[in-house]
């Protein structure tokens, strides 16, 4: 078998080792992939078609009841079994995955834009904003999430919004102080003297240099804080205080289930595996991109 | 529920000089405490303002059981009740003077001072966070202290179980304990109340993810001492495996985790939160959450204030701690 040149990669006719490999070309990154994050990967890629088309993955309608099937344990014709409603529970799961990811995801960018706006101030500004910030979120961690989360369903009354709002303000504290940091030490650097040297104007090296390098290692942070998010919020939800129960969102599932949970087990246990595998999959594939990341530097 | 990824956030509002001596820093601490309490205590009252519509509103309403408006006649009585009447820097004013006195105000919902709620329910909480606490402790030293630099594959396994166990959220695992060990095995009760058997698969619940997270910043430390020369001579000395680890890796690979702990039992009451209601156990958290569904903002505020003054509590013997552990520490 003769090696075929692959011209869709530019420089590869040239022949940097590895190029030349014979047969189906694997490229070298996707051999480097180790079993785990491949099965990370496809979770998520599950639940990512999930979240956009549902349909895909289910026949059921996840709002249909049937009076005849109500708690029926898992079976073939029901893989995770049906509600009190007799709903199926596998298709809720599906079809519940738009509404948790959309607020894993609101949660992780409302706490992300906070803790940026913080973040870069406390870093680029003067010792009393600095000073003033990071005290700021000192306190700010002195209130365990869950607890904020209360407070402001107390203030705002259960929804939705409260469930979003709670869970990104108390996750900002921690990304604010990581911000902080990469901000101080990316404006510390070699190339950010080199270019303030050259008489760049400031506003111009804090968006072409510092702001960039600053925010490259969150994206690792913010595919950990989504999981984490859609943890919490499950958690609000669960407690009855989230999305209200016709919704198949997963805490509202778990919620929904907490009635019959010594007649149905798989009614809280079932959407709780769908939380675990999501989010224990964006924290493998979180750190996996993290070494890469790291490894790159030292390369 | 146990989002252990925040990196371990001491108050160390006060850390000041290292060398200090040791009088002035404990004063140096307990300002900074009194600092973040304050801070606290601040954030708290104002985020009450924010409420939307009137709180004398909310109260007869609560009181009630109606859904309605009121004229400002109806609402004045309430209003004088709750101080409501007066501008917004007297009432904050009052609000910070009550709390240095110890005073959280009085509930909407149940016509008493949050103060004797609180104090109701926080025994069987403290009991159970405590209880986390050192059981948590327990299990991640006893996992360290026998995978960690074992073989390959008992070390593998040793990590993989704390990263998995530390994302594991309360709410499923005491789930799945419950199904487990109470309705299917039988072996405890569904619901235990106060009981010592009660107290097994929550405590369980709550100290197994805090278990995995201890595990992971003390597992780095520990193989880091494990290749220190004092560690060879003790070995050298004829000391065994096992006595080498206990008397000299794992008290100076400990620190990290103590650290952690200050923090944990902030996240440990925010978890016997979930945990409480699980297990149907009595306690703050499962009080609570029929206060934030009841809206009855005084209570949910006085607990949210007991849990930072626990926090900032906790951080100062932490400090102590430290000292106790590495006498370097003690300046």
């Amino acid at each position: 078998m003769s090696a075929t040149p692959d011209i869709s990669r530019p420089g590869a006719p040239g022949g940097t080792p590895g190029s030349a490999r014979s047969g189906i070309a694997i490229p070298e990154w996707v051999r480097s992939i180790r079993p785990g994050v491949a099965l990370a990967g496809l979770v998520v890629a599950f639940f990512v078609v999930a979240m956009i088309v549902p349909s895909l993955l289910t026949g059921q309608d996840p709002y249909a009841v049937n009076l005849e099937q109500t708690l029926q344990s898992p079976s073939w014709s029901h893989i995770m079994g049906t509600d009190q409603s007799g709903r199926d529970l596998y298709a809720r799961i599906v079809y519940g995955a738009r509404e948790s990811l959309l607020i894993g995801l609101g949660a992780t960018a409302l706490g992300m834009g906070v803790a940026i706006a913080l973040g870069v101030l406390a870093g680029l500004g003067n010792k009393w904003v600095d000073g003033i910030i990071s005290r700021g979120v000192e306190v700010m961690f002195a209130f365990p999430i869950l607890l904020l989360a209360l407070l402001f369903v107390a203030v705002f009354g259960p929804s939705v919004t409260t469930e979003i709002v709670a869970v990104g303000l108390g996750t900002a504290p921690g990304y604010a102080r990581m911000v902080r940091g990469q901000v101080l030490a990316v404006r510390d650097s070699g190339y950010v003297e080199a270019a303030r040297a050259l008489g760049h104007p400031y506003g111009s090296i804090v968006r072409r240099h510092i702001f960039p390098n600053a925010m490259r290692p969150l994206v690792v942070v913010m595919t950990l804080g989504v999981g984490q998010s859609i943890v919490w919020a499950s958690g609000i939800a669960f407690l009855g205080l989230g999305v209200p129960p016709p919704s198949p969102e997963w805490g509202a599932l778990l919620n929904a289930g907490r009635n019959y949970i010594t007649q149905a087990w798989w009614l809280e246990v079932m959407p709780g595996v769908a939380i675990v595998l999501f989010s224990l999959s964006l924290t493998t594939l979180g750190r996996h991109l993290q070494q890469r990341l790291e490894g790159g530097v030292n390369r | 529920m146990a989002t252990y990824a925040e990196p371990a956030g001491g108050a160390a509002v006060g850390v000041k000089p290292r060398r200090a001596p040791w009088a002035k820093r404990i004063a140096w601490r307990i300002l900074g405490a009194i600092f973040v309490l304050w801070a606290a205590a601040t954030f708290v009252f104002f985020v009450q303002q924010l409420l939307p519509g009137s709180q004398a509103t909310l109260i007869l309403n609560q009181q009630t059981g109606n859904q309605q408006s009121y004229t400002a006649e109806q609402l004045a009585p309430t209003e004088a009740k709750y101080g409501l009447d007066q501008p917004v820097l007297t009432q904050y004013w009052d609000y910070i003077k009550g709390l240095s006195h110890g005073d959280l105000g009085n509930s909407y919902s149940q016509f008493k001072p949050v103060t004797e709620i609180i104090g109701e329910q926080v025994g069987p909480t403290l009991v159970l966070t405590i209880t986390a606490l050192i059981v948590a402790w327990i299990l991640a030293l006893g996992t360290i202290l026998l995978t960690s630099r074992r073989r390959k594959s008992v070390s593998t396994l040793g990590s993989g179980w704390e990263i998995f166990s530390a994302g594991l959220p309360y709410y499923w695992l005491g789930v799945i304990l419950l199904v487990v060990f109470s309705i299917e095995l039988k072996i405890f009760p569904v619901q235990g109340g106060t009981s010592i058997e009660g107290l097994v698969l929550p405590a369980l619940t709550l100290a197994i993810p805090l278990a995995g997270f201890i595990g992971q910043v003390t597992r780095d430390e520990f193989e880091k001492v494990l290749d220190q020369p004092f560690v060879t001579s003790a070995r050298a000395r004829g000391m065994g495996d096992l006595a080498v680890r206990l008397k000299h890796v794992l008290r100076h690979s400990v620190l990290p985790a103590i650290t952690l702990s200050g923090w944990a039992m902030g996240a440990l009451i925010s978890g016997a939160v979930i945990v409480e209601n699980v297990f149907a156990r009595p306690g703050i958290g499962n009080m609570i959450v029929g206060a934030a569904e009841h809206r009855d903002v005084p209570l949910v505020s006085g607990v949210v204030m007991l849990v930072a003054f626990i926090y900032v509590i906790s951080n100062i013997l932490v400090d102590i701690a430290y000292a106790i552990v590495d006498p370097r520490l003690r300046g």
